[in-house]
């Protein structure tokens, strides 16, 4: 087994410098590794660019990043529900590139599958595919978009084991599988670490050789952003 | 005059035995309250669910089990969860047979825009730019005009599109319209509307042809 359990947060973002490109799983709060965001609030880095889907909302999530604006660019699909987030592009202090949600997630697939582009017909005949090749496939226009290049993916699982290994729960899954091995150094945290053997390798959903660090997470809050229910 | 409830319950109506469907954020959700209860349909959500169910009860929301609105929601038997990569082959591959979004604009060559008002509002495209590239067979769900009284079905979109030549069929509070190559062919009147009134509220190609039957919601 290749060990790849770290004991603390402060190992899980050991060599994040300013300028870097991280990617962060989770959509919206649902699935975000809350452990490593809150460590990278304290390691005070700056200039970031940012790959995630949203961009948490003021006091939670990469809104926490924002506040102290250490957030140079961000690159998302969807960013509602946050007021400094929408306050800081207004005033073009922070840089935003607005992707299509699959588009996105195929841009981190691609590159933790060696694929350096790929062409999909999201956002063909819109702002998005300005200054992108577009190419005709069997009667269908499609846009050329490329890979990720990332220095860090910071993910979230539900349980993992010292080899790397990940199973993810419920919608909490999301990005986090996409972006494992999308960048040069992945960091999983998780909400029960376990010792090797005790996961089935049928129920595995990412292969340890996507990761190279894991941590057991701490306090996790799992904040709901829209509590929807129905009475009895 | 359809209210929101009335659009999402004629959609219902196009959803047929067997289908899996994306619905979109606001009157879209409502028609999964309004579908046959002797069909099998199958709700995804691109966030990475299938066999979507209900709101949970109070008490058993789990933080875990979101919908795209981030609601949080249930499953039913049969359900599964993926990540988004694969969420989005469903989508792109057109494995889902029939997607229903709002928009703010639809042309009558079928471009939509519902992402962005310049210099208003900048939230993001989310999953619709995909959705609407990819998907076969998509309805429009909205109101016919504005909060201003100005007509959402137009020659040309004015806003930023979403997608382009993609809507195939509209339902608003006053219709049920086609897009096709002349422009928007109308279908069906709401209840107590008339074909004058849709006129006036529309301001691209209309195409009548015979008599407009009223729409039947039972």
């Amino acid at each position: 087994m290749i060990n790849k359990k770290i004991d603390t947060v402060q190992q899980a973002v050991e060599g994040v410098t300013d300028n870097m490109t991280l990617m962060l799983g989770g959509f919206g709060l649902c699935g975000i590794p809350e452990n490593a965001i809150a460590e990278l609030v304290k390691l005070g880095v700056q200039n970031l660019t940012c790959i995630s889907n949203n961009a948490g909302v003021d006091d939670f999530g990469l809104g926490l990043l924002l506040q102290q604006r250490q957030i140079k660019k961000m690159i998302s699909s969807y960013v509602g529900e946050n007021d400094e987030f929408e306050r800081q592009m207004l005033s073009g202090e922070l840089e935003v590139e607005l992707t299509p949600q699959g588009t996105l997630a195929e841009k981190c697939r691609a590159a933790q599958a060696g694929f350096p582009a790929f062409y999909t017909p999201a956002g063909y005949g819109t702002e998005v595919a300005e200054g992108k090749e577009s190419r005709e496939f069997n009667g269908k226009m499609y846009i050329l978009e490329k890979a990720y290049e990332a220095d860090f993916a910071f993910v979230k699982a539900w349980k993992g084991d010292e080899a790397g290994n990940l199973i993810f729960k419920g919608t909490a899954r999301n990005f986090n599988p996409c972006m494992c091995g999308a960048a040069k150094i992945t960091v999983a945290e998780v909400e029960e670490l376990v010792p090797v053997g005790e996961l089935d390798p049928n129920h595995i959903h990412i292969p340890g050789i996507f990761v190279q660090r894991i941590f057991q997470g701490k306090n996790y809050e799992k904040r709901i952003e829209q509590r929807t229910v129905r009475t009895r | 005059m359809l209210d929101k409830n009335g659009i999402a319950k004629r959609i219902a109506k196009e959803v047929k035995d067997g289908y899996y469907v994306n619905l979109g954020i606001g009157i879209p959700t409502l028609v999964a309250n309004f579908v046959r209860d002797d069909i099998e349909v199958e709700f995804q959500s691109e966030n990475g669910v299938l066999g979507m169910g209900p709101f949970p009860y109070q008490g058993e929301e789990d933080a875990d089990i979101i919908n795209a609105g981030k609601q949080t929601i249930t499953t039913l038997p049969g359900a599964s969860f993926f990540d988004s990569a694969m969420s989005f082959s469903m989508i792109r591959g057109q494995h889902v047979d029939l997607t229903i979004l709002g928009a703010m604009e639809v042309a009558e060559n079928g471009d939509i825009a519902n992402w962005k008002i310049p210099g208003k509002m900048v939230k993001g495209m989310g999953g619709a730019m995909d959705l609407v590239a990819s998907a076969e067979n998509i309805i429009v769900a909205m109101m016919h005009t504005n909060k201003k009284g100005e007509s959402k079905l137009l020659k040309k979109c004015s806003l930023p599109l979403t997608g382009v030549g993609c809507v195939k069929k509209i339902v608003t509070n006053l219709a049920v319209l086609e897009v096709t190559n002349k422009g928007f062919k109308l279908l069906e009147r709401a209840p107590g509307i008339t074909v004058e009134e849709i006129k006036k509220a529309t301001e691209g190609t209309l195409i009548i042809e015979g008599e407009i039957p009223e729409m039947e919601i039972a």
